[in-house]
């Protein structure tokens, strides 16, 4: 029986490299011996994804794309289908945590270099997921057609209106409509459960492939590459099964925790992840007296709202994303880590962080004078801390990295 | 392979992508155009018509005309005689910025001298301004003399719609085609444009 099983196999593995495929990306690559907490977000947000996949499929079933029934639909999820706040709530929560954790995997790769060649390609993948992700949760957000999905949606659509000549035009054409109707909210739901799924999973699939070609970075900056055994594999990695899969387990524990800790007890995260007034159906009369977006985009949305012409908002607030590609040849540093970086990049790195988490902050509050002022003072501190970064990477000085992790 | 076959081969490669190519904008037109307003959207978004004569001085009505605010006001002497009072908060007292169809009209911007007739669209965002015609100081203005404030972003207009200086919107509140035969008043069009 065993040995009938074993010709079975052997039958497929020579038509389909089952061995080959599943040793170099799953079991046998090596991986850096000494990673630490920050290395995890990569695991944690793939797991994110196939929850979203999953829950968002189930969602699909009993949803409804058209006007009338858009919201009544998702009222029928909550109150009528059998455990369908569950799975609503999955999606929900795991719309934010997918977030989170792409933040921090982000933040990851600026703290530790995680661009420097020969990884550029592994991050500009990364900084394509990330918009992607931006696009997949702005049209997942119009879909319950209750008032923040309605005015969020206006806010940004309006975005275009601001283009140039063609504006108008694009604003009509991308609704599809005089106003954000059905016909909106269902070719936004197409995009949302087909197309952008479909560019999310094959991104996220070249982003592997990219990493394992060139192998993931550490901490500490160091090349592993440069002492390997005789079989070519470096002497200070370990093969990614079993030692950084159990390891990752427990991050995925704690995560899961986390994970359903939100979701039973604070799905709505007092408003930050799903905002009151999207429990109410859209009304194109009348504004909700205070629009904020959800967390994860209230950074750039305070940057937009810091520059008073909305072209300018518009350019600002895409400048503040594209940038992230280019990051690869915006670092000269001779080093990759932090810890080996010099002192202008810890403290520009530092600045960076509170000024994206206060432009976070403002996002979700109105508007002052004092706060006005704020928001421009953390949009010039974000982008300096990158456009500034070719001149403080190169002439600072930096630690000597070590040979071996 | 010789040269001369090499280049052969570019050359109808060459040829071949081109003609491939030129079909690509036909084969594009379908998915592009299906996303334009589809024929029951533009019915949908047909002009309406309403009575304003039962409107009181100083009310401020709301219609939906492509389900996006269309406010109307009656305007009362007082308050139109008092629109030069504001005059140096405003960013484009004159409407020069925008393309205004009855520019120098009326004082209401309208095509009437009592109504005022204006999209209910924040120029900034598409928010919709809220009514404040009271004269008096609000958390935003110490010395608000009635108008518009959106709560979305903080822009302020007086009561005809027009932008003040330094907020976010850019320009007044937009004047929709409109059009008025005796009291009933039709909006999205005008006969005379």
């Amino acid at each position: 029986m065993k040995e009938r099983a074993g010709k079975l196999f052997s039958w497929f593995n020579t038509r389909l490299p089952i061995i080959n495929t599943f040793e170099r990306h799953l079991s046998k690559h090596p991986v850096p011996s000494k990673v630490n907490f920050w290395y995890l977000f990569g695991a944690l947000a793939s797991v994110t994804l196939i929850i979203q996949i999953v829950s968002g499929i189930w969602l699909i079933m009993p949803y409804s794309n058209t006007e009338e029934e858009a919201f009544s639909s998702i009222e029928y999820i909550m109150r009528d289908v059998d455990y369908g706040w569950v799975i609503r709530y999955i999606h929900t929560t795991g719309a934010s945590m997918f977030f989170a954790v792409v933040y921090l995997h982000m933040f990851r790769g600026l703290l530790y270099g995680s661009y420097q060649k020969p990884k550029e390609l592994v991050w500009i993948f990364g900084c394509t997921i990330y918009l992607a992700m931006m696009a997949e949760g702005f049209l997942g957000y119009v879909l319950p057609y209750g008032q923040m999905s309605y005015w969020g949606a206006q806010v940004i659509i309006s975005l275009f209106g601001a283009i140039p000549y063609i504006g108008e035009s694009l604003e009509l054409w991308v609704r599809g409509d005089y106003y954000i109707s059905g016909i909106t909210v269902s070719r936004f739901f197409a995009l949302h459960v087909v197309a952008l799924p479909l560019v999310l999973i094959a991104l996220v699939f070249l982003h592997l492939v990219a990493l394992h070609e060139v192998g993931a970075g550490n901490p500490e900056g160091v090349d592993i590459e440069e002492f390997v055994d005789d079989d070519g594999v470096p002497l200070d990695s370990v093969p990614f099964f079993p030692y950084k899969v159990l390891n990752a387990l427990v991050g995925i524990g704690v995560f899961m925790t986390v994970f359903a800790i939100i979701m039973f007890f604070f799905p709505e995260g007092g408003g930050y992840f799903i905002e009151m007034a999207n429990f109410q159906k859209a009304n194109p009369l009348v504004t909700p007296d205070h629009i904020a977006p959800v967390w994860y985009y209230a950074p750039f949305f305070t940057m937009l709202r810091a520059i008073p012409d909305p072209l300018g908002g518009l350019i600002v607030m895409a400048a503040a994303v594209a940038i992230f590609f280019v990051v690869p040849w915006l670092d000269r540093s001779k080093v990759a880590s932090i810890r080996y970086k010099g002192i202008y990049s810890k403290i520009a790195l530092t600045l960076f962080g509170v000024s994206f988490l206060t432009l976070g902050y403002l996002g979700t509050v109105g508007v002052t004078e004092v706060r006005k002022i704020m928001s421009v003072i953390c949009t010039v501190i974000y982008f300096a801390y990158f456009l500034l970064m070719p001149i403080y990477t190169k002439y600072e000085t930096t630690k000597e990295v070590p040979k071996r992790l | 392979m010789q040269d001369k076959d090499k280049t052969r081969r570019k050359v109808l490669i060459g040829l071949t992508s081109a003609v491939g190519l030129s079909g690509l904008p036909f084969a594009a037109t379908p998915f592009i155009a299906a996303w334009n307003p589809s024929a029951k959207a533009k019915a949908a978004g047909a002009a309406v018509k309403l009575d304003v004569s039962k409107m009181q001085y100083g009310q401020q009505i709301q219609v939906s005309w492509r389900k996006q605010p269309v406010f109307i006001i009656r305007h009362t002497k007082e308050s139109l005689a008092s629109l030069d009072n504001s005059l140096s908060k405003l960013a484009d007292p004159n409407s020069d910025l925008i393309s205004e169809p009855y520019k120098g009209l009326y004082p209401t911007r309208s095509k009437s001298s009592e109504y005022s007739v204006m999209s209910g669209v924040c120029t900034h965002l598409g928010c919709a301004p809220k009514y404040f015609p009271e004269v008096e100081p609000k958390p935003w203005d110490a010395t608000w003399s009635g108008g518009f404030f959106c709560p979305c972003h903080g822009s302020m207009f007086d009561i005809v719609g027009r932008v003040f200086k330094g907020v976010p919107a850019p320009t007044n509140l937009v004047i929709p085609p409109h059009m008025f035969e005796g009291s009933i008043l039709t909006i999205g069009e005008d006969k005379e444009l």
